[in-house]
């Protein structure tokens, strides 16, 4: 198990420097605007481009700059500045990370709140009105695109245009340490928004995994010791049909702690996922690398807890 | 002496997409106190769903069950589901064919043992129940019991898996223990050592047993009365040494010429049943054996067969619409190394044979 591990931290790190290559090779062989350019602001003379692509080191070789990137960020752990406004990249991702971190975990809590439960059901009374009702309703919930559902629900509920003003603040992000029932009426729209999605997806893969479990031997041979009904599913079915999302739950947070980049522009929750987006519009390489490179680390994390995790949840799983 | 388990008349349907599937139509079995029922029949006779019908294991929105299953004079299919439970595992205990999928992987053997005791001994400790599961490991022949407790069924061989479900079905003291098929996916060598076991046990416990097999062997082996299942419905049934020596039934023969003798001459053919089990959804009018039954006659096409004594004989029925005569000189033939076809032509008047 030991070395297990150190294995695959290691693939962690070469993937992550794989990542951060492909991210520059992909930054200057895509048409992009130029950096310097946008930073020098209106009619600009070519001296003065020349000379802020010499500041930002964008004069050099690509090789070159990736280079020192990479020394930087290995030896310092710096990502850099920014090309747009000089702050550090480091810096601005740390202070956009609690944005981040609070809509994913509402999210994830809202989405396992709703879509366990009803897959749960589903399986249990499979073919009955409420399956059909709650399948049929996860189908839309999965087909609907985030960024329509988070304008459809601003229309309706946000705090200025809404119809409905139920939502104390939605639109308007603010920190959980300025106000937390501001903080909270802020993010329940999008948590909603985000989880809408999930909880479908999570309702679905629940309702089959439970449903193919309770056909399984072990499921008759609980039945046959005179077990409850109630203690067979719980006990014996859902110890089995939990597992697989165990694991995607795993990983989706890691995908959603990289920032939700569509959720977050919608809302306009200053998150990681809304800084990549800012990132991206002003050819600013050293955001979107850093933002790049942290929703990577995540990712590759999560991958990993989750699969060292299995061996504690599966107990026939044995790394070596 | 009245039997502990009395199944009368038990009929059992699934709806499914495609039909109504008669899984048993009409069975009626008697077990009597430390005694071995054998049920043999291919896949799809119904001798799986009856012995789970008894259990209580096949209720469920698209099966419609009706008949009586009496242990004690308690009907086990009118029984409420709370009731039922309180019979599961602790009057009735059941095994299955194989022992790696019915037991719960992710829980270890002694979880699943301790489980089963605490079910109908909700009083019992945690101490208590893990003594009394490490006892029944030992029963069962697991050396080092207590520490194989903690292990996970993954971890366990085949044999030591079918033992522990032994010990588990085991664990509460049963009267009746139904085995399905318990032997079936076993490797030969250990087959005889579990079918022993249970033997062993049966004797221990004097408790009654329904053995679910397609194996004669197994019914040679353990059984003292026998019945043989064709279609949900049994076709023949007697004391063993009735249904070994003196079958009645074309169904029966097959299946017995159908298996190799050590003692048979060696140039002596197998004969298989020719054909396929029918479907249950449209079976075969008249007898239901009729499509692969060699000695079939047209108005067997016709009439449905019910069982009959054998030369008078309650204990021997059978359900067959050859004459009985025909029939014993048939089998005389066919132990006697014929051929069915030889058979066939030595007995039968191309069109004479009338129904009893």
């Amino acid at each position: 198990m030991g070395r297990y591990i150190i294995r695959r931290v290691l693939w962690v790190v070469l993937l992550l420097f794989i990542v951060s290559a492909v991210t520059f090779v992909i930054f200057y062989t895509l048409p992009s605007a130029d950096p310097a350019a946008l930073r020098a602001g209106k009619s600009p003379s070519p001296q003065l481009i020349a000379q802020i692509r010499h500041t930002l080191g964008l004069d050099k070789s690509v090789p070159e700059q990736y280079w020192i990137y990479m020394k930087k960020l290995v030896l310092h752990f710096d990502f850099g500045y920014s090309f747009q406004d000089s702050q550090p990249v480091r810096t601005e991702i740390l202070s956009r990370l609690p944005a981040t971190i609070s809509l994913t975990i509402g999210a994830v809590v809202v989405w396992l709140l709703v879509g366990l439960p009803i897959g749960v059901i589903s399986a249990i009374r499979s073919r009955s009105f409420f399956d059909r009702v709650s399948m049929g309703g996860a189908l839309l919930a999965i087909s609907a695109p985030v960024y329509w559902l988070g304008l459809v629900g601003l229309y309706l509920f946000s705090n200025d245009i809404g119809i409905v003003k139920i939502f104390d603040g939605a639109g308007t992000y603010t920190g959980i340490t300025d106000n937390v029932g501001r903080w909270f009426g802020s993010l329940l729209l999008p948590w909603l928004v985000l989880a809408a999605s999930f909880a479908a997806f999570y309702a679905r893969l629940l309702r089959s995994n439970l449903i193919e479990v309770m056909s399984e031997d072990y499921i008759r041979t609980a039945r046959a010791k005179g077990l409850p009904e109630r203690r067979v599913i719980w006990r014996h079915g859902m110890r089995s049909a939990i597992t697989p999302i165990v694991t995607i739950l795993g990983l989706d947070i890691g995908i959603l702690l990289g920032g939700a980049i569509l959720t977050e522009d919608v809302f306009n929750i200053p998150g990681v996922g809304h800084l990549a987006y800012e990132g991206i519009i002003n050819a600013d390489l050293p955001v979107i690398q850093g933002t790049v490179l942290f929703g990577a680390f995540f990712i590759v994390v999560a991958n990993l807890i989750v699969d060292i995790g299995y061996a504690f949840l599966d107990p026939r799983v044995r790394y070596s | 002496m009245t039997p502990l388990l009395e199944i009368d008349d038990l009929r059992v349907e699934f709806a499914t997409e495609d039909g109504v599937v008669h899984a048993v139509d009409g069975v009626s079995l008697a077990v009597e106190e430390g005694k071995t029922l054998g049920v043999v029949g291919e896949s799809g006779s119904g001798k799986s769903v009856t012995g789970l019908t008894v259990m209580g294991l096949t209720r469920g929105r698209s099966a419609t069950i009706s008949g009586q299953a009496r242990l004690d004079g308690n009907d086990l299919i009118t029984m409420s589901d709370r009731d039922l439970r309180g019979v599961r595992g602790n009057d009735i205990a059941m095994i299955f064919q194989d022992p790696l999928s019915s037991l719960h992987p992710f829980y270890t053997v002694g979880k699943q043992l301790v489980e089963a005791y605490q079910t109908h001994n909700p009083r019992a400790g945690k101490g208590e129940s893990r003594d009394r599961a490490a006892e029944m490991l030992t029963l069962v022949g697991i050396p080092d019991p207590a520490s194989r407790l903690d292990s996970y069924p993954h971890e366990f061989s085949g044999g030591m898996r079918q033992r522990a479900m032994i010990a588990m079905a085991l664990i509460n003291e049963p009267r009746l223990l139904i085995a399905d098929e318990p032997t079936t996916a076993l490797d030969v060598t250990v087959q005889a050592q579990i079918l022993e076991l249970i033997q062993r046990l049966q004797a221990d416990l004097r408790m009654a047993v329904i053995m679910v097999t397609h194996d004669l062997g197994v019914i040679a082996e353990l059984a003292d009365d026998v019945a043989v299942m064709y279609a949900g419905r049994i076709v023949e049934r007697g004391p063993k040494r009735a249904i070994f020596d003196a079958p009645e039934h074309p169904y029966t023969w097959g299946l017995l010429r159908s298996i190799p003798r050590l003692t048979a001459p060696r140039d002596e053919p197998l004969v298989p049943i020719p054909g396929r089990p029918p479907s249950l959804i449209n079976r075969p009018g008249g007898c239901h054996f009729h499509p692969r039954c060699p000695y079939v006659r047209p108005a067997h096409r016709e009439t449905d067969p019910r069982l009959v004594p054998v030369g008078g004989d309650a204990g021997h029925q059978v359900a067959c619409l050859l004459a009985e005569e025909t029939r014993q000189r048939l089998w005389g033939e066919l132990r006697s190394g014929a051929l069915p076809e030889q058979a066939r032509a030595d007995v039968l008047e191309p069109e004479g044979e009338v129904t009893p």
